[in-house]
């Protein structure tokens, strides 16, 4: 029996999921006009040149944040990440990829340790960033190492035509979005944030869905700590210190919200491109000085988000 | 009548299930048997919710045993109790507001996976909505976000029926129409039916005595968490049940306004909703009950929540004279404040007068507080516990006590009795009544015909439009539901 099923186009909704390509556009649009010459292959290379980490760092935190909890350490995993794969991976591979499987285990470990004893989660990730920045401190005391020549070989791969970041976003977006969106364990991850209590009365067990997210987060900065170290070809210790704050921004900018489930990783990436692009060559195309450029960034963050509030609650009225 | 061949579907023997020192139950027998429909009535506190929670495996039982088919369980839990064929529809509506309709039926069935499940989820749920509630427009790819508050429990009740590789012997529904209006409960409770006479056993609890009396095979009276009467539907009348529950059964009180003086107290509210341009505008005088009537969802809270917004002085073609108080009729997502004790959760409304210099002086906040409790008779050792030590109707209460303690002068009442027991909503009217005696002002939305009769006058609204003005003395149940299904126009 085939039927309609009344696909309405639910306007409110629409307007919630073009917001984060909306934005990202604007500011697209912004660069081509300062600039014409930035919108090439060549330009957006440079210009998303950090974008990848960020990108997986933001669904990092996506992840997280879909079951309503919050990571305040990803910046400083990022960072601890980045400093084993510039000593430990490149010297001894198989020690390396253990400690990174290892600590992608702790990451679920800490889910359970919060959902165990029912824990606020900013106040355990807030206590682990002081963790694993000591971890990468120990690690890599001083800036340096290097990272294995395979990973630079990967970071640094130009597929023809499409500029490697951005083809990396595409690919990135589209597989998050199938594994939480479209399969069906994906929707019970989501549902946790949305009412817990009704998924644990349906038979559900929330240990392991806090396990997995907690754990496809710990995954996700392995692999942003990875990227980032084949883009800077070394490690430092405090070198994701600024992705914490940058990952929230960027999931909320990518129209998620601090609780109730409600996430997009297509969203996400967005968020985490505009802000990649709006952070660092915005400004230098707008000729702001390198001393202005962190307030100014922050200015920008707080007008995007605002924008956001904004058109969200004119849709809401 | 219900066949009783073979061994029940359920059966409880010396069920018992303690919370610290409270006995929540306190030894229950209960048996349902193939194709029978017991409906289960009792005071807020009797225990229902407790009884159900631990069929459903929500909670294990401190004592006593469950059997399911004639087979004793040993290991119960919900995922046992779903395997066994028991389904739960709860009364605080646990559906995930972030996923669709599809996506929330996914999360009750394991089965819903692997390739286009989708698409199989959609069907499924789609199906039983059609089936149940025939003409209710709700999209399976809709967010559950955006359904209005009777569509999300359609959707409940429909998801709670659908099959998949589970089997279906059992549905507790709880207070399943307590969102919905006469038409789609109708629906409901017809469809109920015909399943139980196909063979299906049903757990009826609802508040709505009529409803009980004329849906269920048998009914059981719980009071004090064991079951104090258990007989044919047909045994009981209204009356009975009341007087079984530990309440007594009073007619409305004669006390309205005589017409006549209708007019003659200054207007307190004049205000047409926002869809409808011209035709009869809500009047509401001093010292009046007006009622708000018609399906669910017709316009009734947001003209509320417009006049609340329009307040203290009015605003956009809206008159408002005094201040307004809302009582939210949704408690747990618009009401109460869940980390705050009672007295906090009464006071709220009222700190202004309670400030001493630039701070809240506690021992007036006590003292307001105390006076409430004991005026809307609030039951519980101390008001400074927590508001969800409560049972639901003391929550509402508490919310009652808010806004009379307030200084507001017109009281906005959003479906406030929303499954709340009968002796509660007996002494709310009684307060309602002498408030409104007191120069007080009601604007009353309610979905049960039976406590319009407790409002001087009523407008009944239609797709978001003023359809009918009554007054007290022309008000009879056909009159409204006749104005609620006419086409404005």
């Amino acid at each position: 029996m085939e039927r309609a099923l009344a696909l309405k186009p639910d306007l409110a909704l629409l307007a919630r999921k073009l917001l984060p390509a909306f934005s990202l556009l604007l500011v697209v649009a912004a660069i081509a006009w300062l600039n014409p010459r930035a919108i090439s292959y060549l330009g957006f290379n440079l210009m998303l040149n950090l974008a990848i980490p960020i990108i997986l760092a933001t669904l990092a935190q996506m992840f997280v944040m879909a079951g309503n909890d919050l990571d305040l350490s990803i910046g400083a995993f990022v960072g601890f990440v980045g400093c084993v794969a510039a000593t430990w991976l490149n010297e001894a591979p198989l020690l390396g990829a253990a400690v990174l499987f290892g600590s992608i285990l702790v990451y679920a470990g800490l889910g359970a340790l919060i959902h165990w004893r029912n824990l606020p989660s900013i106040v355990v990730t807030l206590g682990m960033s002081f963790v694993w920045q000591g971890l990468a401190i120990l690690v890599l005391p001083d800036p340096g190492g290097a990272a294995p020549e395979w990973l630079m070989a990967a970071m640094g791969f130009a597929p023809p035509f499409v500029p490697f970041p951005i083809l990396a976003a595409i690919l990135i977006a589209a597989a998050t979005h199938f594994g939480l969106m479209r399969t069906s364990y994906g929707a019970i991850l989501r549902a946790s944030g949305g009412n817990a209590a009704a998924v644990a009365r349906a038979g559900w067990s929330l240990l392991r869905i806090r396990m997995t997210l907690f754990g496809l987060a710990g995954l996700f900065g392995v692999l942003s700590g990875l990227s980032l170290i084949g883009i800077t070809t070394s490690g430092d210790a405090n070198i994701g210190a600024g992705y914490t704050l940058l990952s929230i921004a960027g999931v909320i900018l990518g129209g998620g919200e601090f609780v109730g489930g409600r996430v997009s990783p297509t969203g996400a990436v967005m968020g985490a491109l505009t802000l990649a692009l709006a952070a660092s060559s915005l400004l230098t195309f707008l000729q702001v000085p390198p001393d202005w450029q962190i307030a100014a960034n922050g200015a920008i963050l707080i007008l995007v988000l605002a924008a956001r509030v904004l058109i969200g609650r004119g849709k809401a009225a | 009548m219900a066949p009783s061949s073979g061994s029940p579907i359920v059966s409880l023997s010396g069920v018992e299930k303690h919370f610290g020192a409270v006995r929540a139950l306190a030894g229950i027998d209960l048996q349902v048997a193939r194709g029978e429909c017991v409906g289960l009535v009792g005071h807020n506190g009797a225990g229902k919710s407790t009884l159900m929670n631990v069929l459903a495996g929500v909670l294990a039982p401190t004592r006593g045993r469950i059997a399911i088919a004639g087979s004793l369980e040993e290991d119960w839990s919900a995922r046992r109790a779903r395997m066994r064929g028991i389904r739960c529809v709860f009364q605080e509506l646990s559906l995930c507001p972030n996923l669709t309709v599809a996506e929330n039926t996914r999360v009750l069935h394991a089965a819903l996976k692997g390739f286009g499940w989708r698409r199989r989820a959609a069907r499924l749920i789609a199906d039983k909505l059609d089936e149940i509630f025939p003409g209710h427009g709700i999209s399976p790819s809709a967010p559950v976000q955006d359904l209005s508050i009777d569509r999300r429990q359609m959707v409940e009740v429909a998801r709670a029926l659908t099959v998949t590789d589970e089997p279906l012997a059992l549905v507790i529904l709880d207070e399943p129409t307590s969102s919905l209006d006469a038409h789609t409960a109708g629906q409901l409770l017809a469809y109920m039916r015909r399943q139980v006479e196909a063979g299906l056993s049903v757990i009826l609890i609802s508040h709505m005595l009529g409803e009980v009396l004329d849906h269920s095979d048998r009914i059981v009276v719980m009071r004090d968490g064991l079951a104090v009467a258990s007989d044919a539907a047909t045994a009981f009348d209204r009356a009975r049940l009341v007087r079984e529950m530990g309440g007594e059964d009073r007619a409305a009180p004669d006390t309205a306004v005589p017409a006549s003086a209708r007019g003659q107290a200054p207007v307190r509210v004049r205000a047409r909703p926002a869809r409808q341009s011209g035709g009869p505008a809500l009047v509401a005088h001093k010292g009046e009950v007006v009622g708000l009537a018609g399906l669910a969802g017709h316009g009734q809270t947001a003209l509320l929540r417009a006049i609340h917004d329009a307040a203290p002085r009015g605003r956009g073609g809206i008159t408002v004279d005094g201040p307004v108080a809302f009582v939210a009729g949704d408690r747990q997502s618009d009401g109460v404040f869940p980390q705050w004790s009672i007295a906090r959760n009464i006071t709220l409304r009222s700190l202004k007068a309670l400030k001493q210099g630039p701070l809240i002086a506690p021992a007036r906040e006590r003292e307001l507080a105390e006076a409430w409790q004991t005026r809307i008779a609030i039951r519980t050792p101390d008001i400074g516990n927590p508001i969800l030590s409560l049972s639901g109707g003391n929550q509402q209460k508490a919310l009652f006590a808010r806004a009379l303690a307030s200084d507001a002068a017109i009281i906005l009442m959003d479906d406030p009795m929303r499954g709340v027991d009968v002796g509660t909503k007996l002494e709310v009217y009684d307060i309602i009544r002498q408030e409104a005696a007191n120069g007080r002002t009601f604007l009353w939305y309610t979905t049960e015909t039976e406590e319009l009769m407790h409002c001087d006058h009523i407008y009944v609204f239609r797709d978001g439009t003023i359809v009918a003005d009554l007054a007290r003395g022309d008000l009879t149940e056909e009159k409204v539901i006749q104005s609620s299904f006419q086409e404005a126009g």
